[in-house]
């Protein structure tokens, strides 16, 4: 019964979180995105208290029930173990705590919170590497499928899809998450939740809560008749049958094992306090972060757009400018702010409709989102990003707000400007700009009918980028954005 | 002009009559929009000089069928070759086409169609279309009147036009055709007869076509196309302050006798795809009929028009315009003041005249001029053109709007990436003011993304 419930709860966060991570039309966010919210790892860094305590609360009442019912990576382990079970049957068996490396990465997880090294925070981050793998392999799927509906619909004259560009925003997001999924995932399939009790830093935090949780499963030695097929069972592989104890620490409160036990001798309740299972120390390493260590790092290859018709003159793809400082979502206020507190989730780059966000390939931040122009802009009415962020990196910011929010500064290059290069009139940066902070000036001091520059007020442009995705240069843009440390109101 | 002086100055253009002979006569029953008609033999006119009997349906060939080839868009050889072949079958013989057209392939197209026919079956029609200033030279004016005998594979040319004469005014048209001395060369090669009927074609500067029609005497012009519709008689200058009605450009010519070419009879399409009330009231009148075959049967209601050119993309256009003409049955009073209306009623809308001729493209930006308007077009006909967030259906047509848009027009294409440099505002025969278009297309656009309307 307790195995169905756990189940069904479950089911409900994985397939809700799964489609927050999916969904690109901002739909489904003002439904599910609770559920981000109600992640451990966010909450920390958005200092969301009550969420922490309800989670602390709950670990203390019922166990590490947030491992089981409401993370996304230990749910798919789950899955992956479920069918892995149903092949080999009573695969598992009870192996000693390695407390020592589970104390040590959580020891540089914390290090590096406090460092502000987010990059390798966000590649630990259970929640985090789940969004990844949905964001940077299944999304694109998603994508697809949705494309040939709008085609389809199209077909039909019907407006209920429409297509959205797929492009991989980056090679090495998509490799980290390759690799973590194939990792987690055969560790999944061989060794159940390995990953959870041994490198997981909300895992082994709220296990070692978990030890002084009021209820536990526990095994009635009366009754027990040491067959082990609890601990056959037990995917954490926490139960020592010889010994009939539990390690808490471990135990994820799946209550497979009180389903299985044939002779009830398992059950879930209060228990005065016991002591603890022994405890060796297994010195055994797994090479496990080395692997995901090795990363790529190469740039981006934007994909190629169709070839161009007929009567159709050809368009250059813009290339991604290197920017000398990164520009972050409005809402972030700071990079330092935002770079602090991402998790690298990836949920504002599912979410992005204007193909800005991207997981950036520096190595400082990798994995964490850059804003980038060459796609399109940071649209005015769109603030879905900072609806969305759990991890109170990008605050959440209203279309007025935002409107008057300075995330960057746009740069110009006289070198590449078509007025000045090519002498043609334009001046589509400051009929496109939505504060009016270009305008176009004569070029020439002494004659008011020479052929108009733009001039930029660097204190009223907001760094949208709408200046640099639509001017007319290409692969380059004559004008571009630079981002700045400190966001500010204008 | 009231309804009572425009109904009688259409009245006063009929005496104005060129000879024109009608046959009817027992045919094919054809299908067109589903119903069965009977139909009679073609109309044919015939002009005064040569004594050609034309067609009162030309093919304009500017809108060729295309495939996709190697990722490219190229002509449907086979598909104009059975275009081709059925409209001569059904009694068209006169076939337009410039060096121009379909980026350049149009005449090589239709030349190869044309082979396949007599001679004596057809009058083939082409242009001297020396836009760019560098072929301007008498050499390369020359070089392409005699590229034009080799693409459509023939050694004389029925019908030869200045091409638009009046765009970029009185100093484009001395650079292609006097100061080069190229209209004496074309007047030569029709004492030589490799041109059988020597004429022009005219959009923009009317300053222009009131001097080649003074000239008359000294260049006795066998013909001149023009635009004409039941919009542009009266309203052409709704589009363009500068341009010229159709009712002026006509009655010029029959008072000199000169027929008239009719090109634009449909505006590009767009008085086939009238918004609803407007198509309602038409089809009670004449339920078989299409809403196209109103503007063709006002067009060739005109007795000194020759004929009537279309450029049939596809082979249902054809068939109904062949129906139309087979024989033509002409617009009655009542009918004349009922398209009058309907151009009245039309301009209410805030639609663009474009006719999409794709003399704009290529766009130096990559924008696709023509498919931004014609979606624009299209939303206000089908009514997804919301004007207020109040509206009942503001959400479905906003929708229907912007993702129409972006299926219409790759987003690389749209308006927004326009910079204004008017360079196309030159080659527009319509003379829409393509920049401001474009920005005030935009500007709705941006009102719609932001919900600010």
């Amino acid at each position: 019964m307790l195995r169905i419930i756990r189940r069904i709860f479950a089911s409900i966060f994985l397939i809700g979180i799964t489609l927050l991570f999916l969904d690109f039309t901002g739909i489904i966010s003002s439904y599910f995105s609770w559920m981000a919210k109600v992640q451990f790892l966010p909450a920390v860094m958005s200092a969301n208290l009550i969420v922490i305590a309800v989670l602390i609360v709950s670990t203390l009442i019922l166990g590490r029930v947030y491992c089981s019912v409401i993370c996304p990576m230990g749910i798919m382990q789950d899955v992956i173990s479920h069918w892995s079970g149903r092949i080999k049957k009573n695969r598992f068996s009870y192996s000693n705590e390695k407390r020592i490396l589970r104390v040590i990465v959580l020891c540089i997880f914390i290090v590096m919170i406090l460092c502000g090294i987010g990059s390798a925070v966000a590649l630990l981050a259970p929640y985090s590497a789940y969004g990844r793998i949905v964001t940077n392999i299944v999304q694109p799927g998603y994508i697809a499928i949705n494309n040939m509906l709008a085609d389809w619909a199209e077909a039909n004259n019907s407006f209920a899809f429409y297509r959205t560009d797929l492009w991989i925003k980056s090679v090495s997001a998509l490799a980290v998450s390759i690799v973590t999924l194939i990792t987690i995932g055969l560790l999944a399939w061989r060794h159940g939740r390995t990953y959870c009790n041994t490198i997981c830093p909300v895992g082994t935090v709220l296990g070692y809560v978990a030890k002084f949780s009021f209820l536990k499963p526990i095994i009635d030695t009366s009754k027990c008749v040491n067959c082990g097929l609890c601990s056959k069972n037990c995917k954490a592989s926490c139960i020592n049958v010889k010994e009939h104890t539990i390690d808490y620490s471990r135990c994820v409160s799946c209550f497979n094992c009180i389903d299985k036990c044939n002779k009830r001798a398992i059950s879930y309740r209060h228990a005065p306090k016991q002591k603890a299972s022994i405890e060796t120390v297994n010195q055994e390493k797994r090479n496990f972060l080395s692997m995901l260590g090795i990363m790529a790092t190469s740039a981006i290859a934007s994909a190629q757009e169709k070839t161009v018709d007929g009567g159709l003159a050809p368009i250059i793809d813009k290339k991604v400018i290197k920017r000398e400082t990164p520009i972050v979502p409005a809402g972030s206020q700071s990079l330092r702010n935002f770079y602090q507190k991402c998790t690298g989730c990836q949920l504002c780059v599912s979410k992005c409709p204007n193909g800005v966000l991207r997981p950036s390939s520096e190595l400082t931040n990798l994995l964490q989102p850059v804003m980038s122009y060459e796609r399109g802009f940071c649209r005015p009415e769109c603030t879905r990003c900072s609806q969305v962020c759990p991890a109170g990196a990008i605050t959440p910011i209203t279309r007025v707000e935002k409107s008057s929010t300075k995330i960057g500064t746009a740069v110009w290059n006289k070198e590449l400007c078509l007025p000045l290069a090519e002498g043609v009139e334009c001046g589509n940066c400051a009929r496109k700009c939505p504060v009016g902070a270009i305008r176009m000036i004569p070029s020439d001091a002494n004659d008011s009918e020479s052929i108009r520059m733009p001039m930029v007020d660097s204190e009223r442009c907001i760094g949208c980028g709408a200046c640099e995705n639509l001017c007319p240069v290409r692969p380059i843009s004559a004008i571009h954005v630079e981002g700045i440390e400190v966001h500010r109101f204008n | 002009m009231d309804r009572r002086n425009f109904l009688k100055s259409i009245a006063m253009t009929s005496l104005a009559a060129v000879g024109c002979k009608e046959n009817n006569g027992a045919g094919s029953p054809i299908v067109t929009n589903g119903n069965k008609k009977e139909l009679g033999k073609m109309t044919y006119r015939t002009t005064p000089n040569t004594g050609d009997k034309v067609s009162l349906l030309g093919y304009g060939c500017m809108r060729w069928p295309t495939i996709q080839q190697n990722g490219k868009k190229v002509i449907d050889q086979e598909a104009v070759n059975r275009l081709v072949d059925y409209a001569i079958e059904h009694g068209v013989n006169y076939f337009d086409t410039s060096p121009a057209y379909c980026e350049g392939f149009s005449e090589r197209a239709i030349g190869i169609a044309l082979k396949r026919h007599p001679r004596n079956k057809f009058y083939i029609a082409t242009k001297l279309s020396n836009f760019s200033p560098d072929q301007w030279s008498r050499e390369a004016s020359i070089k392409m009147y005699h590229n034009s005998f080799k693409e459509l594979q023939v050694d004389y040319i029925d019908y030869m036009l200045l091409h638009g004469i009046g765009m970029g005014g009185m100093n484009a048209y001395n650079g292609r055709y006097i100061d080069n001395g190229i209209l004496d060369f074309l007047l030569k090669e029709r004492e030589a007869g490799r041109i059988r009927n020597l004429g022009f074609s005219y959009h923009g500067d009317i300053e222009v076509f009131d001097l080649l029609l003074s000239q008359n005497d000294k260049y006795h012009w066998d013909f001149v196309q023009i635009q004409l519709n039941y919009v542009d008689w009266l309203h052409a200058k709704a589009v363009n302050k500068r341009n010229t009605n159709g009712e002026y450009l006509y009655n010029e010519l029959a008072k000199r006798n000169i027929p008239a070419v009719i090109m634009e009879p449909l505006l590009g399409g767009r008085l086939s795809r009238l918004v609803t009330f407007l198509q309602e009231r038409l089809k009670q009148r004449r339920p078989d009929d299409s809403i196209a075959s109103w503007a063709f049967r006002y067009a060739g209601s005109f007795p000194n028009v020759l004929t009537v050119l279309s450029g049939m993309t596809y082979m249902e256009h054809l068939q109904d315009n062949v129906a139309t003409y087979s024989p033509l049955d002409p617009c009655t009073e009542e009918e004349l003041a009922l398209l009058e209306q309907t151009a009245q009623d039309m301009l209410k809308f805030p639609s663009i005249p474009c006719t999409n001729c794709q003399y704009c493209m290529p766009c130096p930006y990559g924008l696709n001029i023509p498919d931004i308007f014609a979606h624009y077009n299209n939303c206000i006909n089908d009514d997804n053109m919301p004007t207020s967030s109040r509206d009942e259906n503001y959400a479905e047509a906003r929708r229907a709007f912007l993702v129409g848009y972006d299926r219409s027009v790759p987003k690389l294409r749209q308006a927004d990436h326009c910079i204004g440099c008017k360079q196309c505002l030159y080659h527009c025969p319509q003379r829409i003011d393509i920049p401001k278009q474009m920005e005030r297309i935009n500007n709705y656009i941006e009102d719609l993304k932001q919900n600010r309307i």
